[in-house]
């Protein structure tokens, strides 16, 4: 519950003023909290006369949480790559363990994956468990599931981080049940608390408009979900040392409830998005599909690829998987620009981290110009063209 | 073929946005909707009701005014409304969502299937679909974008995946979340709403389905939020002067070195 000191409180506001979810209101100079309080804590934080509390009773802890140690990383891959974000993890992964004193491990499923411990181990792994099995061929959330929390179960890691893909979104929330722990998704910061080594899982919400940082104070492992190009990879060294632990797992737990039929690769531009070094992005202020043709036309003579807005996805006028944001895909790539794309912040969140963004808006106002390195205050369709002739005057030249 | 929908009522996130001069969320004008993505897998069990026969039950855990979405759902098709609905759940992660909800579909019993969104609007974890088949012990498959066929208990379904999909079998009973691929949500119908007007929703209370209190609410959380703040903007704000042509020519020359 929340709890309002009444004496405290000075009913000046700012508290309903936070609240995300209208739930607090100031009625007759006090503060008075209603049907949809989530005990998010934002009021809290924000009162400034301390009026507001969450009275907490906490979970019984788990016994023994210090016979908990060591930092996993879970190394995806498929279709016989090992996705960007396991290296990814390990750098942020790194960082946690040395914070810890404690090794950092790397967890391979799959089949036929062999050569990709070496890898994990150049970027920074101390041990790599390897389940190398026929039945990890294809994905399925039984299989990959079992595997993982069985040799959680035995080898007690404290920390356990996955990369928020589908892949890893789809089992992880598997594993943590299992495990009866939490976990967080989609986390962009992670960092370790000075005072007593718990993990600070910090993610957006609410369609990015908040930041929240979450803790698992009382079970382990504390497992979080991590969003892809958000955590530098270290710099890979041929050089360096590793254990490569093979590990047989009893067939029954592999044995999968569903049938992988097929698993087809389609829409390479949904890759060619995540990893594109430039990106030229559309939102509602291109109208019409016509306005995205427009778009192409820069992208291609950049070499970059197209990303538009939920407005323009949702009008219809360029598929999901070009949607960047909250909801579809993030991107930081070293360019991106965004050509009459207001900013609402579920498009910022998936886009912030490029290292220029230019920003073409007709609205002095839209919130695009607060996350850009350069902006046109103008009209798209008088700029892009514009901006097209030049880049074509110098291919020609 | 009895299938459950759960749906949770969240704020409308679309239109939110920070105010740049207090640095708040200006939630005028904000609405409790039906999550959007709840919405898809609501039409989804509307249509296989529509082809195999059987009965949709629309499942939501939040606070009493979650009654008016359920209403929603039944005008858009679904048979039953259940709420569950207890003080004792609030301040709930997933984790201790997904034990109410399990608590409450075993009261229900009886399932084919359980149809989910892929994640909710407002917290975005879509973490609740894949603990709640977990703890049923039931298979799960996320991302749908296509259910193909049902023959002799045997789903075909299309799971969307980040390179492309896969084709995948699933013996009922089984539990799916779903993307907005996979259908157009229907608008109520005129009898829809007449029904929906009428209904009885169930409403069950943490004693109705025998929880266990340890486990509920921000007590039964396994994870707690200890800071919320609003995301850090840092835009150099270069905004270029002159007219559209000396603008584009600006832009150009900056841009050209990053090439």
């Amino acid at each position: 519950m929340l709890q309002i000191d009444v004496e405290t409180c000075i009913g000046c506001g700012l508290c309903e003023s936070t609240c995300t979810f209208g739930a607090i209101k100031v009625e007759g100079g006090l503060a008075v909290v209603g049907e949809t309080c989530t005990l998010c804590g934002s009021c809290v934080d924000v009162c400034a006369v301390g009026a507001l509390s969450i009275e907490r009773e906490e979970k019984t802890t788990q016994d023994n949480l210090a016979d908990w140690s060591g930092v996993w990383v879970y190394a995806e891959c498929r279709h016989g790559r090992l996705a960007p974000v396991a290296l990814e993890l390990l750098g942020a992964g790194r960082k946690l363990a040395e914070k810890r004193g404690v090794p950092l491990s790397a967890v391979l499923l799959g089949s036929k994956i062999e050569g990709m411990a070496e890898e994990l181990i150049a970027c920074g792994a101390d041990k790599v468990f390897v389940v190398d099995d026929p039945a990890l061929a294809s994905f399925t959330d039984d299989a990959y599931g079992n595997a993982l929390s069985t040799l959680a179960k035995k080898h007690k890691p404290e920390i356990i981080l996955a990369g928020a893909t589908a892949i890893g979104r789809s089992f992880i929330p598997r594993v943590a049940t299992t495990l009866a722990t939490g976990l967080t998704a989609d986390c962009t910061d992670l960092a370790i608390r000075e005072e007593d080594g718990v993990l600070l899982q910090t993610r957006p919400a609410f369609g990015g408009n908040i930041m929240a940082t979450i803790i698992c104070p009382h079970t382990r492992p504390q497992i979080s979900t991590v969003r892809p190009l958000v955590m530098k990879p270290l710099v890979r060294n041929t050089e360096r040392k590793g254990e490569i632990i093979k590990v047989q797992l009893d067939p029954t737990l592999l044995k999968p409830r569903v049938t992988v039929l097929d698993s087809v690769v389609e829409d390479l531009d949904r890759v060619n998005l995540s990893e594109a070094d430039i990106v030229v992005a559309g939102g509602r202020g291109l109208e019409n599909e016509k306005g995205f043709a427009m778009i192409r036309e820069l992208a291609d003579l950049l070499g970059g690829a197209v990303a538009a807005s939920r407005a323009a996805v949702d009008s219809g006028w360029i598929p999901y998987p070009h949607q960047v944001g909250q909801t579809g895909k993030t991107v930081a790539p070293k360019i991106y620009i965004a050509c009459g794309i207001s900013g609402a912040i579920q498009h910022l969140v998936g886009m912030q981290s490029a290292d220029t963004i230019i920003a073409i808006n007709r609205d002095a106002d839209a919130p695009i110009f607060d996350v850009a390195t350069y902006g046109i205050v103008g009209d798209v369709f008088e700029i892009v063209p514009k901006l097209i002739a030049k880049f074509k005057e110098r291919k020609s030249a | 073929m009895k299938i459950i929908v759960c749906v949770k009522q969240v704020p409308d996130a679309k239109d939110v946005r920070l105010d740049p001069k207090t640095n708040t969320l200006s939630r005028e004008g904000v609405q409790a909707i039906m999550n959007p993505y709840d919405r898809h897998a609501l039409e989804e069990a509307v249509r296989l009701k529509e082809q195999h026969g059987g009965t949709v039950t629309v499942l939501s855990m939040g606070p009493p005014q979650a009654e008016a979405m359920l209403r929603e759902a039944v005008s858009c098709g679904a048979d039953e409304a259940v709420l569950v609905s207890d003080r004792a759940f609030a301040g709930a992660d997933t984790w201790a969502t997904t034990y109410t909800l399990a608590m409450a579909i075993k009261k229900i019993d009886d399932f084919d299937l359980i149809l989910c969104g892929k994640q909710a609007i407002d917290g975005d974890t879509a973490q609740v679909g894949p603990g709640l088949a977990e703890r049923l012990d039931i298979p799960f498959v996320a991302y749908v974008r296509k259910i193909n066929n049902c023959i002799a208990n045997i789903m075909q379904v299309e799971r969307l995946m980040d390179d492309g999909y896969d084709l995948l079998e699933v013996p009922l009973p089984a539990l799916f979340t779903v993307v907005k691929e996979i259908n157009e949500p229907r608008i109520p119908s005129l009898k829809g709403k007449m029904r929906a007007k009428k209904i009885d929703i169930t409403k069950l209370t943490a004693v109705d389905i025998e929880a266990d209190l340890e486990q509920l609410g921000l007590k039964g959380s396994t994870t707690q939020v200890v800071k919320v703040f609003s995301p850090e903007l840092k835009g150099a704000r270069a905004i270029l002067a002159g007219t559209a042509d000396e603008q584009v020519t600006q832009l150009y020359d900056k841009l050209l070195p990053l090439l």
